[in-house]
């Protein structure tokens, strides 16, 4: 394995340092939000995974459309990085959105549109490894793992549109809700750490992003080596 | 009194936050764990390799 470029360990400090400003500007900077009180603060974390969540799924789709074409397995390897990557921040997405519910709507689960496409989202990711896991033959994991992603990568423009499509409690934060819909203000305080959380995740989701193809390229050589051992 | 006052939901914050840092801090390590026994498994590989291909050489 090749050492790690400059690049990257550029970026490990760059990815450690926003998320450390991201939590100031959340927990500190950020005012308390008087009808939730603190609980409020885990909204900054809530959007900047969901982001990168919906975002990596799509890239996952992106590349497996790209290997379908062009074969290659450094393609297999992106996808199945931003697949990982994706499914760790959107767990978080859930368990955070859960822990502002009980407080906020007195429940920690409810079967809203938003909330079951999500944790449909989640499953779905979730059962794209266990696709892979029982698939030996790298050539036809990387063929299928590819359709999956496709079709999986359906799941997250619905999860984001599913509020702005149908009656639903979840407030909508982004863009313009309808007159049904409750819409989330923000105070220029607010607004700062809301958009450095979205920036401080992009930076993370490239970092992590990048580790986990070089350790696909690891995995992909061990495989090669044990096959050429064990012939 | 016209307005309630804000309610005290610091500790489903700070519930929030570390089960986010907790997440986060797992799959690093787990990251990290992967690597280093995949780095480990290549030395075992190659040396065994290495070992396999020293008859031949003899030849």
């Amino acid at each position: 394995m090749q050492p790690r470029p400059l690049v990257l360990k550029i970026l490990d400090i760059v990815s450690v340092i926003a998320l450390g400003v991201s939590t100031y500007l959340a927990l500190v900077f950020a005012p308390t939000e008087l009808v939730m009180g603190n609980v409020q603060r885990v909204f900054y974390f809530h959007i900047g995974t969901a982001w990168v969540g919906l975002l990596g799924f799509l890239l996952a789709a992106l590349a497996g459309v790209v290997y379908l074409v062009t074969k290659e397995m450094k393609w297999d390897r992106l996808e199945v990085a931003a697949v990982e990557v994706s499914t760790v921040f959107f767990f978080i997405t859930i368990v955070l959105g859960s822990i502002w519910a009980r407080p906020a709507w007195n429940t920690w689960w409810t079967w809203d549109p938003r909330l079951t496409t999500a944790a449909v989202t989640e499953l779905v990711y979730i059962a794209y490894f266990m696709l892979r896991q029982g698939i030996e033959d790298p050539e036809k994991r990387a063929r299928f793992g590819a359709v999956y992603t496709l079709l999986g990568g359906v799941s997250a423009p619905i999860t984001f549109m599913v509020i702005r499509l149908f009656r639903t409690i979840h407030p909508v934060v982004i863009g313009a809700a309808n007159a049904n819909q409750e819409k989330m203000n923000m105070t220029g305080d607010m607004k700062i750490a809301f958009f450095f959380a979205l920036f401080a995740f992009t930076i993370i989701f490239v970092d992590l992003i990048w580790h986990r193809v070089r350790l696909g390229g690891l995995e992909e050589k061990v495989e090669q080596l044990k096959l050429k051992v064990s012939m | 009194m016209l307005f309630e006052p804000t309610p005290d939901t610091s500790g489903y914050m700070i519930a929030g936050f570390i089960v986010a840092f907790a997440v986060m801090g797992v799959y690093v390590a787990s990251m990290y764990i992967r690597n280093r026994n995949l780095k480990q498994d290549l030395n075992a590989l190659e040396s065994l390799q290495g070992e396999e291909a020293k008859p031949t050489k003899k030849k």
